[in-house]
């Protein structure tokens, strides 16, 4: 398997609290990597530090072969990485479609110029992504709801719709904060079979979970760790059978 | 007749600046104090212009267009690095040195004295002069103004502004780059927000600096937040009620020295009835400052 995208000895520090202690990672291509630990570990500072929210004091972070780090946060997401936040971030006051239609690339339409001068193209192209994006929300089950605004969407929905417009960005490399907790079981079904099917489709992804048994139903690997640092990883067995991870989760 | 034509060509005057104010404020989310300064700057060229250089309309707008534009990008070059508030204070600093510098520039500007006897404005060899030629004119841009704004906002960049102003760190994750669309909308603000200073000066025929202070920029933030920030009519609507709302009060019999106070009064309260019982202003959606901010 070839390497995706990976990072070495990142190190990130606030006011003296450790969020990431020398770790490294790798995540091959058409992998699902679960990372699991305890709150506090540094899992989504990990992901803020991939996508560029976060600088990290040191390390070295690469995506298919270029260097995340000190890129601005918008040129990492073009590059091919996409990610839903813990805290449910949507643009909640406008609707369903439109935060679908928001995250595919490359649109003609956003270009001012084009905006006025080449009209036809910009209708052309908005046509076929509204195409997509309508299927998206056909498949997923939140058709009926397109032109609701987000922010009347339930709570389980609305990671849903987060998970669609990482589909809509066609990331290879998906970073997902808790994609299933706090939700429904039957909705929680849906996401994680979508999450299991993302490698059918040449892509990647990170998966932060504390639901262990949705974990190890998608990933392919798992990493544990714990203040900042990795503790273990390997296949979900092994990793759930290490005494220490053992103690992390059932003490 | 003349009296409503001239009513007409204010309101005209004062849907532009809130119509490009609106894209920056309403779409967008962030406040600018500093619209009046691109009002005026667009007055000032206009008058300079004709006054040394009798240029025809056109020219005269496309080189006010231009340099509003390229001031629009330089104050949003530092500014748009700020947020919320900070951004606020910025924009009315800009409009502060912009106001001293009219004031004080005594030898291009006349300083407080202004600049009198502005010519009238000439359009394909047509001289306007009298009150309707300058509402039919005025409509016209201001119809154009309009429907730039409306295009932008229908387009996916308008769906890109919103973004922005929902959550702009969620906006850079998804792959935009908030900083040049910021910039971009500012400048194109800019300019739209010039036009109204270049049809204006040539319909007074005279200028200083005090209708470009920072109480007109308030004036028009007052117009949007009133009208309805972000919806397309609204700040058509704020003009409308904010520029004929204080001539209906000549008709009630105010002294004129006591109508000036009452007119700023009547802006202040309308601004303040608005913030607390409808922030989302006559016929808007987009409740203003009251973006639920994730961080």
């Amino acid at each position: 398997m070839t390497s995706l995208a990976g990072a070495q000895s990142l190190t990130k520090h606030f006011n003296g609290v450790v969020a990431l202690a020398d770790f490294s990672y790798t995540v091959a291509e058409k992998e699902i990597l679960g990372l699991l630990g305890p709150n506090g570990a540094g899992k989504t500072t990990l992901f803020n530090v991939l996508t560029g929210l976060l600088a990290p004091d040191s390390g070295d972070a690469k995506f298919k072969g270029t260097a995340l780090l000190c890129q601005p946060v918008h040129k990492i997401a073009n590059m091919g990485i996409a990610r839903t936040f813990q805290n449910l971030r949507l643009i909640r006051r406008i609707t369903v479609l439109e935060n679908v239609l928001l995250c595919f690339k490359n649109q003609p339409g956003e270009n001012l110029l084009n905006v006025f001068f080449r009209p036809g193209l910009c209708r052309r192209h908005e046509a076929v992504i509204r195409e997509k994006a309508t299927e998206l929300l056909l498949t997923a089950g939140l058709a009926d709801k397109a032109n609701d605004l987000a922010d009347n969407l339930s709570y389980g929905q609305q990671k849903l719709l987060s998970l669609l417009c990482c589909l809509a960005a066609d990331a290879e490399l998906l970073l997902l904060d808790e994609p299933v907790a706090g939700i429904a079981p039957e909705m929680a079904e849906r996401i994680l079979a979508i999450i299991a099917d993302l490698p059918n489709q040449g892509k990647s992804a990170i998966v932060i979970e504390h639901d262990i048994d949705a974990l190890k139903g998608i990933a392919h690997r798992m990493i544990f760790m714990d203040a900042g640092r990795k503790i273990c990883e390997g296949v979900p067995d092994e990793v759930l059978n290490d005494p220490r991870v053992i103690e992390a989760y059932l003490d | 007749m003349d009296y409503l034509a001239h009513i007409g060509v204010l309101i005209a005057v004062y849907s532009i600046l809130a119509v490009s104010l609106n894209m920056v404020a309403g779409y967008t989310g962030f406040l600018s104090l500093t619209h009046a300064g691109f009002y005026g700057i667009g007055a000032y060229v206009g008058a300079l212009m004709s006054l040394h250089l009798h240029t025809p309309l056109l020219i005269t707008l496309a080189v006010a267009v231009s340099l509003s534009g390229i001031l629009g990008v330089l104050l949003a070059l530092p500014a748009l690095r700020l947020r919320d508030d900070h951004f606020v204070i910025t924009t009315f600093a800009f409009q502060i040195i912009l106001v001293s510098f009219l004031t004080n520039w005594t030898s291009i500007t006349g300083g407080p004295m202004g600049l009198a006897g502005v010519p009238h404005a000439s359009l394909f060899g047509w001289n306007l002069s009298t009150q309707t030629d300058y509402l039919i004119v005025t409509a016209a841009v201001a119809a154009f103004a309009w429907g730039i704004s409306s295009r932008i906002e229908k387009s996916p960049l308008g769906r890109v502004l919103k973004s922005i102003r929902e959550d702009d760190r969620l906006a850079a994750s998804a792959g935009k780059n908030v900083a040049l669309f910021k910039i971009l909308i500012f400048a194109v603000s800019a300019c739209v927000a010039s036009t109204a200073g270049v049809l204006y000066v040539h319909y007074i025929t005279f200028v200083d600096p005090s209708n470009f202070t920072v109480m007109e920029s308030i004036f028009i933030v007052s117009i949007v937040i009133l009208g309805g920030a972000g919806s397309l009519w609204g700040p058509v609507l704020g003009a409308v009620v904010l520029v004929t709302l204080p001539e209906l009060l000549r008709f009630v019999g105010i002294p004129s020295a006591a109508a000036a106070n009452i007119r700023q009064i009547l802006y202040g309260l309308a601004l303040v009835a608005c913030m607390l019982w409808r922030p989302q202003g006559l016929i808007g959606e987009y409740a203003f400052g009251r973006a639920e901010k994730q961080k």
